[in-house]
């Protein structure tokens, strides 16, 4: 047995840097020279762009330089553009249109960059922005979803008639209407999947420096991906060769999908640093990330679920519209489609199922993928619909699920939304969630919590997610603009230290610990031996980076692979100092042995032989130890589990209180429980928080975000959640990645929003009450409880 | 935030001839409603007259019928130290978080005036007295609306006098994501009568006679179950309309009255 393997719950390596202050994020770097600029930000919703005169700003005191749009498109930089290329039902392409830099011509966004003022410190150029004198002539905007295609709604976007982006669908329309005509009940629920912001906790920055002796461009940014972003900035934007330009991503705090994306900021530094020559940094405060950030999902949906007479599904008909904000950010156009239309078969085996969306232009931030990105959103359809029909049917809510679930025995499945499970034993994980929440007391609980003023419900929600988009070839065939594989790199050093490149992006998922313990496993390698390098694209061979729980299922297969080329390479030079045929060599806890044998050498001494090599198979081997791989998945992976939350609500003041929340995940095999239990009650936090809480609210009139600070946008805090009880099923891994992981960063938040619900739902069931929009806010609730329509959601 | 002038005073007197001489400045004492809106680029002052040092404004002081807290005394020395007032010591427990209530003084709060503030409550609700370098005010007379007082310019909030009640109970139902009441109903029974004081609701601190009246009568959350405040006038926001505004005042009400009962 190795120390610290695969299973082990080791302590974080990263723990010590971070809890001790001793982190490095992009804004604790300063360059030498550095200069700091300020974006002046549209106020307008819509506005048209008429002049900017920055005579007086460029009088101020300490201010460099000036750039607008027009610069940037004077001096050839390109749009920033959109990574997933979707098609209308009638074959068109959608309509993406160009997402400048710096406004030019119009303002789509409240936030929208308008220019930048470059000078000696961030206070300068923040007094110098505000000399700058910006001619708009305001326009009527539109921000809500349902109104975005509706006549004579403000035009986004010329050329974009009704604000559609596109208008697509997935799925065997005839097959479902003939479903529909035979069915015995059909369940309808028209729902508001609410908009959010991400709020990471560290705010974006970047830094952008220019080396003229070498004509290399540097830019440090909080990104999820630094790799993408230099592919994208390079090769669209800017117009760079990838070897001119490097791109480092530190210590991020936070992303949740929201650092993934190529930002105008990014390009503007890199852009800048060359023009005034200096480092130009950029730092974002909190209200301008509340502006300047991608938000997610804010989906309208009205969907339909056919039913026979015993509650079996026979068909499912979805009709969405996904609001897009101003402009496509990098993946928001495949976020509403293939990572959501594809998920609607949940974990059950209705066969045949239709989807159409129709993504719409708003003036709104762009939006994008945020945690589960697409998947939460199909959850919540698919589990509000079973819930419901349930409650409509009779049916218990485990029965009506027991008798839907793809069995065991039936993978891998064939959904009728292209996905293919590859496992999965939905059966066994809720009934250990049934058990750990002792579900079999909560009538009781209910009438406790009665005699207290406050009603009980219990919801329960079931998901399954696709994690590590692939493979390539058919991403490339449904858009994808870029290949999903990863890279690892295993590097040993002469004296047995190994130094780990990954692609995969560390900015809160652990991986200097969890890949150090693969490495430990795979290699014998003790963990403290094993340095993890990640996010700077001159160290690493090249990387996808790290969002839709991919890291370990596609990061961690890379590592894997490269460990195997390593063992490889190990066994030819064992073979030789042990004179023995290589054949007969095993490699087990890190030593090199002769099978049958006592003889044998340990891995640092194969390591110190490859680079010292004196006695080494010079004539058929390389010296050195060091070993890339790259792995492109054969399948997405299949994360699933089920939530059970319980909720006490105030009659009184619709308050609710969470006082119990279980779940049980199948992530496949587990290599360290704290850091997955940590991941999934993040995740459920983000997913309550949602259900509860947090709402991205513009208003209807002016266009502005109301919600633009943290006095009015509600973040989950840690009275919001009881103390969760979660628990693992390894019984049912994956069957097409080495380690058989399935991914575990998203999960919460999928499972979670449904469940918390359901549970409101549940609750309020003597009202009549048959749904609740997100957040269920107190107000909402006294009004459903008191006959009141709830506000139906703009 | 733009420059300022900083000075820090020794005295009431020294804070007071230093403000006569700035052209707009500004007292700071915990600084935790003021600087936020220095760094939003809203306010801009150009001298600050940092009094939170200066010790005659520091501190609780339990008198016979009263509890004396100095203006720059914070929320968390407040919770600490009003031992003989529990309802106020429970509110000042109410307010923000850790940081805040180590840093935010009563005088600051008092003098903002924020419609949603949890200390108008308990100087409404118990009768206080407002003590200035010029004069001394009574509660009822102190607020005059949205973020608005009785204070002439340059005039300091020194100290706040609190009538010790025979019962009394503050009962707060946060506004989610700042924190600030929602609503917060104050509820005193004293040998005078009974007050009933209402923030978060309306524009500012207000009291509900109707209920006053029924509690005088009979003081049980059942006196005044079926009292309502008009929703009309009432603040009306994305976290809770005028009507639910209302409702929750009845219910704030009634559980405060539970609570001090
Ligand atoms: C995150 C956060 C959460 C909060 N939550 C709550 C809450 O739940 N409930 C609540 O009630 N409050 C809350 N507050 C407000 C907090 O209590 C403030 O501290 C308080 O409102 C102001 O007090 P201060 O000492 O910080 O005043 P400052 O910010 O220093 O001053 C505020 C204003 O009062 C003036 N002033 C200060 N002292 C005097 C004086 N002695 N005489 C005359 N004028 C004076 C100043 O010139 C300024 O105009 C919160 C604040 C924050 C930042």
């Amino acid at each position: 047995m190795v120390e610290n393997g695969i299973g082990a719950r080791v302590r974080r390596k990263e723990d010590f840097r971070f809890l001790t202050g001793q982190g490095t994020y992009t804004d604790d770097m300063n360059r030498p020279g550095q200069a700091h600029v300020f974006l002046l930000r549209s106020p307008h919703a819509h506005a048209r762009l008429k002049k900017i005169d920055a005579r007086q700003a460029l009088a101020a005191p300490g201010v460099i330089a000036v750039i607008t749009g027009a610069d940037l498109e004077a001096a050839g930089v390109g749009p920033l553009p959109c990574g997933w290329q979707i098609f209308n039902k009638d074959g068109t392409p959608a309509h993406e249109p160009p997402h400048p830099v710096l406004a030019v011509g119009r303002v789509r966004h409240v936030g929208d960059p308008v220019a930048a003022v470059i000078a000696e410190t961030r206070a300068l150029a923040r007094d110098g922005a505000e000399k700058l004198v910006v001619d708009y002539d305001p326009l009527p905007s539109v921000t809500a979803t349902a109104q975005a295609a509706k006549a004579g709604a403000p035009a986004v976007h010329d050329g974009a008639p009704n604000n559609v982006c596109f208008d697509w669908h997935f799925g065997d329309a005839a097959a479902v209407d003939q479903a529909f005509a035979k069915a015995a009940h059909v369940t309808t629920i028209d729902l508001y999947n609410n908009r959010l912001v991400a709020n990471a906790i560290e705010p974006r920055a970047a830094i952008g420096e220019y080396d003229p002796a070498a004509d290399r461009h540097t830019l440090y940014t909080a990104s999820q991906n630094p790799h993408v972003i230099r592919l994208l900035m390079g090769a669209y934007v800017l117009k760079l060769p990838e070897a001119k330009l490097r791109v480092v991503s530190p210590d991020v705090g936070g992303g949740f999908g929201s650092k993934i994306y190529h930002y105008a900021e990014e390009a503007l530094v890199t852009w800048a640093a060359k023009k005034v020559g200096r480092p130009v940094k950029w730092t974002a405060d909190r209200s301008e990330s509340f502006i300047s950030d991608a938000q997610g999902r804010d989906h309208v949906t009205h969907a339909e679920l056919a039913l026979d007479k015993s509650g079996k599904f026979l068909a499912l008909r979805v009709q969405t519209t996904a609001n897009l904000g101003g402009y496509l950010s990098t993946f928001s156009t495949a976020i509403p489609t293939y990572l959501y239309a594809t998920l609607l078969a949940g974990l059950y085996t209705t066969p045949a199922i239709y989807c159409g969306v129709k993504a719409v232009f708003t003036n709104t931030v762009p939006v994008d993928a945020y945690r589960g990105a697409g998947r939460p959103e199909a959850c919540f359809v698919v589990e509000r619909l079973v819930e419901k029909a349930a409650q409509e049917m009779g049916l218990d809510k485990t029965e009506i699920r027991r008798k839907n679930f793809v069995p065991k025995s039936a993978m891998p499945y064939q959904t009728p939304v292209a996905l293919q499970y590859d496992s999965g034993d939905f059966i066994t994980h809720m009934e250990a969630a049934l058990k750990l929440a002792d579900h079999g007391g909560a009538e009781k609980r209910r009438a406790d919590a009665k005699k207290r003023g406050k009603l009980l419900g219990v919801g329960l929600s079931t998901y399954i997610e696709a994690c590590g988009i692939a493979p390539s070839n058919v991403a490339g065939a449904l858009g994808a603009r870029a290949g999903l594989y990863e890279s690892a790199e295993v590097r040993f050093h002469p004296t047995g230290t190994v130094t780990l490149f990954t692609g995969s992006h560390s900015h809160g998922q652990s991986h200097e610990t969890t890949f150090a313990q693969l490495i430990a496993e795979g290699l014998g390698v003790p963990i403290e031996n094993v340095e993890v390098v990640h996010g700077d694209t001159d160290r690493i061979a090249f990387g996808m980076g790290t969002y839709g729980s991919r890291s370990l299922p596609v990061g961690g297969s890379a590592i894997v692979k490269a460990m195997d080329k390593i063992v490889a390479k190990g066994k030819k030079i064992a073979a030789h100092m042990l004179e023995a045929a290589e054949a007969d060599i095993e490699f087990k806890n890190g030593t090199f042995r002769v099978a049958g044998t006592d003889k044998g050498l340990s891995i640092g001494q194969i390591a110190f032989s490859a680079y010292v090599p004196h006695n080494f198979p010079l004539e058929t081997v390389e010296p050195g130890l060091d070993e890339t791989a790259f792995y492109d998945p054969k399948n997405f992976t299949f994360p699933n589990g089920t939530h059970i939350c319980e909720v006490e609500v105030d009659e009184d003041t619709g308050a609710v209180q969470l006082t119990r929340f279980v779940a049980v995940d199948d992530f496949g095999r587990i290599i360290n429980p704290m850091v997955v239990e940590g991941q999934v009650h993040g995740g459920i936090v983000q997913g309550v928080g949602q259900a509860l809480v947090e709402d991205c609210i513009y208003d209807p009139t002016s266009g502005q975000l109301v919600t633009g600070s943290y006095m009015d946008y509600c973040m989950p805090k840690a009275d919001l959640v009881p103390s969760f009880q979660v628990a693992t099923n390894e019984g049912a891994p994956c069957t097409h990645n080495p380690l058989g992981v399935k991914g575990c960063g998203e999960a919460g938040t999928i499972g979670a929003g449904a469940a918390v619900i359901n549970a409101v739902v549940d609750a309020l069931k003597g009202f009549g009450v048959t749904h609740m929009d997100m957040p269920a806010t107190p107000e909402k609730i006294w009004r459903a409880m008191h006959g009141k329509a709830a506000k139906a959601a703009e | 935030m733009y420059n300022f002038n900083y000075h820090r005073a020794g005295s009431v007197d020294e804070a007071v001839a230093l403000m006569a001489k700035a052209s707009d400045g500004r007292f700071l004492a915990g600084g935790h409603s003021l600087l936020p809106t220095m760094k939003q680029r809203l306010a801009q002052p150009t001298d600050l007259i940092d009094i939170g040092r200066i010790a005659a404004l520091n501190g609780v002081k339990t008198e016979s019928n009263a509890v004396v807290v100095g203006a720059a005394t914070p929320h968390a020395e407040v919770n600490a130290s009003a031992k003989a007032i529990p309802a106020l010591m429970a509110l000042a427990a109410k307010i923000g978080d850790p940081h805040v209530r180590h840093r935010g003084t009563i005088g600051g709060s008092i003098a903002n005036s924020d419609p949603a503030a949890d200390y108008p409550a308990a100087l409404v609700g118990l009768g206080a007295t407002v003590k200035t370098n010029k004069r001394t005010i009574a509660a009822d007379d102190f607020f005059k609306g949205l973020f608005e007082t009785a204070l002439s310019d340059g005039e300091m909030v020194v100290s706040v006098s609190f009538p010790k009640p025979e019962a009394a109970a503050y009962m707060k139902f946060p506004q989610p994501a700042s924190r600030f009441a929602l609503v917060g109903v104050f509820v005193a029974r004293t040998s005078g009568g009974v007050r009933v004081a209402v923030t978060g609701a309306g524009p500012s601190v207000f009291r509900v006679k109707a209920m006053e009246d029924a509690l005088k009568a009979k003081f049980t959350p059942d006196a005044i179950k079926g009292i309502t405040v008009p929703a009309k006038g009432l603040n009306s926001d994305i976290h809770g309309s005028a009507e639910y505004r209302a409702h929750l005042v009845n219910v704030m009400a009634r559980r405060a009255v539970a609570a001090a009962a």
